[in-house]
């Protein structure tokens, strides 16, 4: 059993921050193929095309029969434990804040012998495990014994915490409370335990429908936050910055335009001005505070969520210059994923295929519901993934830009 | 005598300077906070004012401070031309670069509209209100701006100067009846509101929508909205100096709008 987690306490504000000290973030370039599949919840190892075998650590060929076709398959990681031990000491900086710490060798049944950390869950040799792969706090994949039945709260185990951004007791900001999908998080996180929602709210003279239901929810404070206004976006970062936890920028623009469809460029620059200038801002601004937090307790800064699109991996040209908008906000997030991992803070991005919203009126099902978005997100900060496609359509559009980029471009070009 | 005071322009300076003429600021504030016009998302939308810094005193200029900023045309307090409505589209002389200069100098009447404003956030300025302004100060002249003064550039929070519900916006503005009245009998330059737009916030249910701007545009006549401080002018005897940026082809600009006043 693990021990439910309780409030922690108010940080004594005396007392230094504490800072963090990442784990071993060195990865070879075969190895990080782990580190891939684990950043969108997968366990996978290098499986022999010529033999079968499966083999453990990662190498250039197999070491069974030398032949250089390896693929990367997904794991069960079903297996036996076969011995543990607990580590009270540790030259490592991280291992050593967080003693102590439990390892296992565990026998997959698909071959190979693995060292892994052990979820608390997990008793004595022998016993059956689950392996898993899971990123860490340097957003390098670790693998994870966890037990064959989990208990309702194995999600606060103290290892596991270390390695997902688990919303419980968390604060969150999330950037826009006026739309269906912001709406739908909010109720989310405060479902998933969240401690405070601070809930962006820009131009609040107009009117939209659903706020009064999410503000009534004691969790949940209204801030005035407007991406396009880099003033809005400091002042709110001075004043709540050094508390949030989860940042949360689900703000955007989407309007259906291609090129020829819409005169001008204003529609496209207000689009560009939420969905990628708007990140930038949102970024320089709450980034360093986040950072800073990355190591303090069990409700430390934890992560960063970016609403992206699935049009960000290939142009929809209906929806063309959006699409082009979200390309951009990709790029971006991979440039704040960098800077931000050698911190301890995680970035997720999320690209949904069309969300059942007014934007996506004339599209025909299936179409995600925002509430399904939401749970998608939830899920993500609690697995601690790093790249999400939820819904059917993202995971088919994924499936098919992975198998071939050039044919996806003809085919949403013709439609879809 | 000095020599200053022999000559017209002399004289406004020595009354400036003796305070016998002040200068009264009727512009509000450009600030990113400050609410634009908001019409229905799917059209075409007047940009907010954004500011942002270039440098200031730091690595991106040492000894220097200073901004770029964007907005629309009719962003904080802002001048309409004719040719910002398709009543004026082929009017000569419709845009901020050809109107002629001598109309950026004009009196102002103020028509005080403050209690009726307080009662109904909807009130529409009528020809009965003009005729009862006239009994007691006088008939408007031609070439003069008339004023609506409503107060509400008191409301300082966004929200309330918006003044947004489900059927839409609700801010005063003129009747239609009453801006014919202005431009067919009274020959005015314009009409200066303080609310977002020169026409009501339900303007759009009037006949025809927007009369303000169908009337006064189609006729060569200008816009000011956003206007403030209002309650610190004489019903008559302001002038107003009110240039808008010579933007080609602009069809309005944001300005910076001044009232003297005697006294």
């Amino acid at each position: 059993m693990t021990m439910p987690l309780m409030r922690p306490k108010r940080k004594n504000p005396v007392l230094r921050t504490q800072q963090m000290n990442l784990p071993p973030a060195q990865r070879g370039r075969v190895a990080l193929g782990i580190t891939a599949a684990a950043a969108e919840g997968r366990f996978e190892l290098q499986q022999c095309e010529d033999c079968g075998t499966v083999q453990y650590p990662p190498r250039e060929a197999c070491h069974k029969c030398l032949s250089a076709r390896l693929r990367w398959r997904a794991q069960s990681g079903e297996g036996e434990l076969c011995a543990l031990t607990t580590l009270h000491h540790s030259n490592d900086l991280f291992f050593r804040e967080r003693l102590p710490w439990r390892l296992g060798l565990v026998k997959l049944d698909a071959g190979p012998t693995l060292v892994v950390h052990l979820h608390g869950e997990v008793g004595e040799a022998p016993a059956r495990v689950r392996v898993g792969a899971r990123l860490d706090r340097a957003g390098q994949a670790v693998l994870i014994g966890f037990p064959n039945e989990g208990s309702p709260h194995m999600a606060d185990d103290k290892m596991l915490r270390e390695m997902t951004s688990d919303p419980k007791f968390r604060k969150v900001l999330v950037t826009d409370g006026k739309t269906p999908v912001g709406q739908a998080l909010v109720r989310a996180l405060v479902q998933a335990g969240a401690d405070i929602v601070w809930v962006g709210h820009a131009e609040p003279w107009k009117k939209t429908g659903g706020l009064e239901d999410i503000t009534a929810l004691p969790q949940v404070t209204l801030v005035p936050l407007d991406l396009t206004n880099g003033r809005s976006v400091s002042e709110l970062a001075g004043e709540i910055g050094g508390k949030v936890d989860i940042v949360i920028n689900n703000a955007e623009v989407h309007r259906t335009f291609g090129i020829g469809s819409r005169r001008g460029t204003d529609v496209a620059k207000a689009e560009m001005d939420i969905n990628y200038f708007g990140l930038l801002r949102l970024a320089q601004e709450f980034g360093p505070a986040l950072k800073g937090r990355s190591a303090d307790g069990v409700t430390s800064a934890t992560a960063w969520v970016n609403l992206l699109s699935v049009y960000a991996l290939s142009n929809f040209p209906p929806h063309g210059t959006f699409s082009a908008s979200k390309a951009a906000a990709y790029s971006l997030a991979q440039c704040l994923r960098a800077e931000m991992r050698p911190a301890g803070i995680r970035v997720i991005n999320v690209f949904p295929g069309p969300i059942d919203d007014e934007w996506n009126q004339h599209m025909p099902p299936p179409k995600l519901a925002p509430a399904g978005l939401a749970s998608a997100i939830v899920k993500a900060l609690r697995d601690g993934v790093e790249d999400v496609y939820p819904g059917d359509v993202a995971q088919e559009w994924l499936e098919r830009w992975r198998d071939n980029p050039k044919v996806l471009e003809r085919e949403l070009a013709a439609g879809g | 005598m000095t020599t200053e005071t022999l000559t017209l322009l002399g004289g406004l300076v020595g009354a400036l300077a003796s305070g016998r003429i002040r200068v009264v600021d009727l512009t509000q504030t450009l600030t990113p906070e400050f609410p634009q016009i908001a019409l229905p998302p799917e059209m075409g939308q007047c940009w907010p004012f954004r500011i942002e810094e270039v440098s200031k005193y730091d690595e991106r200029g040492p000894g220097w401070y200073w901004n770029n900023f964007s907005c629309g045309e009719h962003t904080g307090t802002h001048f309409d031309a004719p040719i910002h409505w398709i009543s004026g589209r082929d009017l000569p002389h419709n845009s901020v670069d050809t109107i002629p200069v001598q109309h950026f100098v004009a009196p102002a009447c103020v028509i005080d509209c403050s209690e009726d404003v307080k009662k109904n956030h909807d009130y529409l300025l009528s020809v009965e209100d003009i005729e009862r302004f006239e009994a007691a100060h006088g008939r408007i002249p031609a070439g003069a701006w008339v004023l609506m003064r409503t107060d509400w550039s008191q409301r300082q929070d966004p929200e309330a100067y918006q003044n947004f519900d489900e059927t839409g916006q609700h801010t005063p503005g003129p009747s239609s009846e009453a801006v014919r009245f202005l431009v067919e009998q009274r020959d005015v330059l314009g009409f200066g509101s303080e609310a977002i737009g020169t026409d009501a916030g339900q303007g759009y249910h009037l006949r025809p929508p927007y009369p303000c701007h169908y009337y006064m545009h189609g006729a060569g006549r200008y816009g000011l909205q956003c206007l403030s401080n209002l309650d610190k002018l004489p019903p008559t005897g302001a002038v107003l100096i009110c240039p808008p940026l010579k933007i080609q082809k602009g069809s309005g600009s944001p300005l910076r709008v001044l009232a003297l006043v005697e006294g």
